[in-house]
């Protein structure tokens, strides 16, 4: 008997007439089937589905070409990992490793950072949640408080006067930067006098030492010359301490904010050809900054705290096909076993999704959803794929940031997370949650114990 | 016995295109799809066509009906076919 044709699911596509095939079609779908070698089948197979697994690889490759980037362009330049971004120990540790000092924005990440081993001095701590006790530790282990309000400003004075201690401290100052909305809520103005106050009142204290301006002025900028006006503005600022009370600053604090090579929902071309490169916005921070004027070795330390542009493309969520549908309209539906509870960044970006088995040469136009049983569930629209079989398994690229932060535990639960070594190994880095670990939390009142109410 | 009814106004290429001269609509259809479309116009039967295709193709039947059901489900919304 005659060999057998191999199978594939019999489709047929629409032609859209007019508009140019965007994602281009057919076999041009990439497959991937690995992650630094390790085969995507055996890391589902040996820790389940969904799986986030993070590149220890690609972390320290973006850490140090970031680093060098910069100390290119400027002398003295720290990063601090962004906590929030994704505070896994085992992230975390990566980048102190690469030497990278820790930046966190509530008293549970400040303890998280101290549990790692980072001295208080190399924690830099932000946010507008500081409760008195957590400023009395950071005060006492010598971390740089950025100061957010007056009110936060009152506290410490008043810690450091009933302690007799000395407080390390810096101002967070939002400005216009000709990007709206303006992140006006976090920090002293600029451009009304509001910082300039807040800084001399800091520097009339004895038991204050104002050693560093900081600001954030968004998170994914696509604006490089944005940091140009912020860090040009941070230098005016600390000319006139300078110049009026003879200060020297340790550092200039630029935040984070760098876009990531994620495309986001609305925006028609990839994130590659509109998103600005390391370079330009080190480019921008350094020109900004050298309108100091300050004497070469009175230059303050250059800190940055960028999250998402370090961390996004070292992180991939695995997911497998559960069925595929078809919609009232005749468009493709597939259901994955991963929600938008774990892809949080789901609602703003277009991930790059990619089969980790040989597609079809057949591709189809489909929508993405999750198990989640509610409307909102959809993890990618308007997506080329080829034919899926259930179990067939899909990779969502670019996932490292923020999602293993913002996730929660909603209708399923959260599931492991590995990191792939330098060395090729598998690392289980953090624990899928079960029902026990669920119901440790809850009480259950006794009365409510009983079958069945009188 | 479940047959079905092709639009005359529709023609397919030996590549798999196809084209709707009703609307000027145009589609394509991957090989195996090609294959049941052609066994469709020629007036097939579903068990007719079910059994050519296992005889084809390297396939189990329990997955050859539900993708031929989801098939006929994506023709009929493109009005590619009416079930007699
Ligand atoms: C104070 C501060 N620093 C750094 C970051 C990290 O930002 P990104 O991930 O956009 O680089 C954030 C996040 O919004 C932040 O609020």
């Amino acid at each position: 008997m005659a060999e057998k044709k191999t199978y594939e699911r019999p489709v047929v596509t629409k032609h859209q007439s007019g508009i140019m095939n965007k994602f281009g079609s057919g076999p041009s779908t990439s497959v991937r089937d690995n992650i630094d070698g390790v085969l995507i089948k055996d890391l589902a197979g040996k820790f389940g589905s969904p799986l986030f697994v993070l590149s220890e690889k690609t972390i320290r490759q973006n850490q140090r070409n970031a680093y060098r980037v910069f100390k290119n362009r400027y002398p003295r330049v720290q990063f601090a990992w962004s906590y929030k971004t994704n505070y896994l120990d085992a992230v975390c540790s990566v980048f102190h490793q690469e030497g990278s000092w820790a930046e966190v924005v509530s008293e549970f990440e400040y303890r998280k950072a101290r549990a790692l081993g980072i001295p208080g001095e190399h924690i830099i701590f932000n946010g507008p949640e500081k409760s008195i006790e957590a400023l009395r530790t950071a005060i006492r282990e010598g971390a740089m408080i950025h100061i957010d309000h007056f009110d936060e400003l009152y506290h410490i004075v008043e810690l450091t006067d009933t302690e007799t201690l000395k407080a390390r401290v810096a101002i967070r100052v939002n400005m216009d930067v000709g990007v709206y909305p303006l992140w006006d809520r976090f920090g002293f103005n600029y451009e009304n006098g509001e910082a300039w106050q807040a800084i001399k009142r800091i520097v009339a204290n004895p038991r204050l030492s104002l050693i560093g301006l900081h600001t954030h002025i968004g998170t994914y900028m696509m604006s490089a010359e944005a940091y140009r006006v912020a860090a040009s503005k941070l230098a005016g600022l600390a000319k006139s301490m300078h110049d009026e009370f003879s200060i020297t600053l340790d550092y200039i604090d630029v935040g984070g904010g760098f876009a990531s090579q994620n495309t986001l929902i609305g925006q028609y071309l990839p994130a590659e050809e509109v998103v600005p490169s390391l370079e330009q916005y080190a480019d921008a921070i350094a020109s900004g900054l050298f309108q100091l004027s300050i004497k070469p070795e009175d230059l303050p330390t250059l800190i940055l705290e960028t999250g998402r542009a370090l961390i996004d493309n070292a992180g991939y969520l695995i997911t497998t096909v559960i069925a595929n549908k078809r919609l009232s309209t005749g468009r493709r539906a597939i259901i994955v076993d991963a929600g938008v509870n774990l892809m949080f960044t789901s609602f703003w970006y277009k991930h790059k999704v990619q089969p980790a088995q040989q597609p079809s040469v057949h591709t189809e136009d489909a929508v993405i959803y999750g198990p989640l049983c509610m409307n909102i569930d959809v993890l990618r629209d308007g997506i080329v794929l080829p034919t899926l079989k259930q179990g067939d398994r899909l990779v969502l690229n670019h996932v490292g940031a923020y999602n293993m932060t913002q996730w929660m535990q909603f209708i399923t639960m959260r599931p492991n997370v590995v990191m792939v070594m330098e060395d090729g190994t598998v690392e289980l880095i953090r624990k899928a949650e079960t029902l026990e670990y669920l119901a440790q939390q809850e009480v259950l009142p006794a009365r409510l114990k009983e079958k069945k109410s009188r | 016995m479940n047959t079905y009814l092709v639009p005359e106004s529709l023609a397919v290429s030996d590549s798999g295109f196809l084209f709707l001269a009703s609307t000027g609509e145009t589609f394509t259809l991957n090989e195996i799809g090609k294959d049941i479309f052609k066994m469709l116009q020629g007036g097939d039967t579903r068990e007719a066509i079910e059994q050519k295709i296992l005889e084809l193709y390297d396939v189990e039947r329990a997955t050859f009906v539900r993708d031929f059901d989801d098939f006929i489900n994506q023709l009929s919304s493109f009005k590619l076919i009416r079930t007699k």
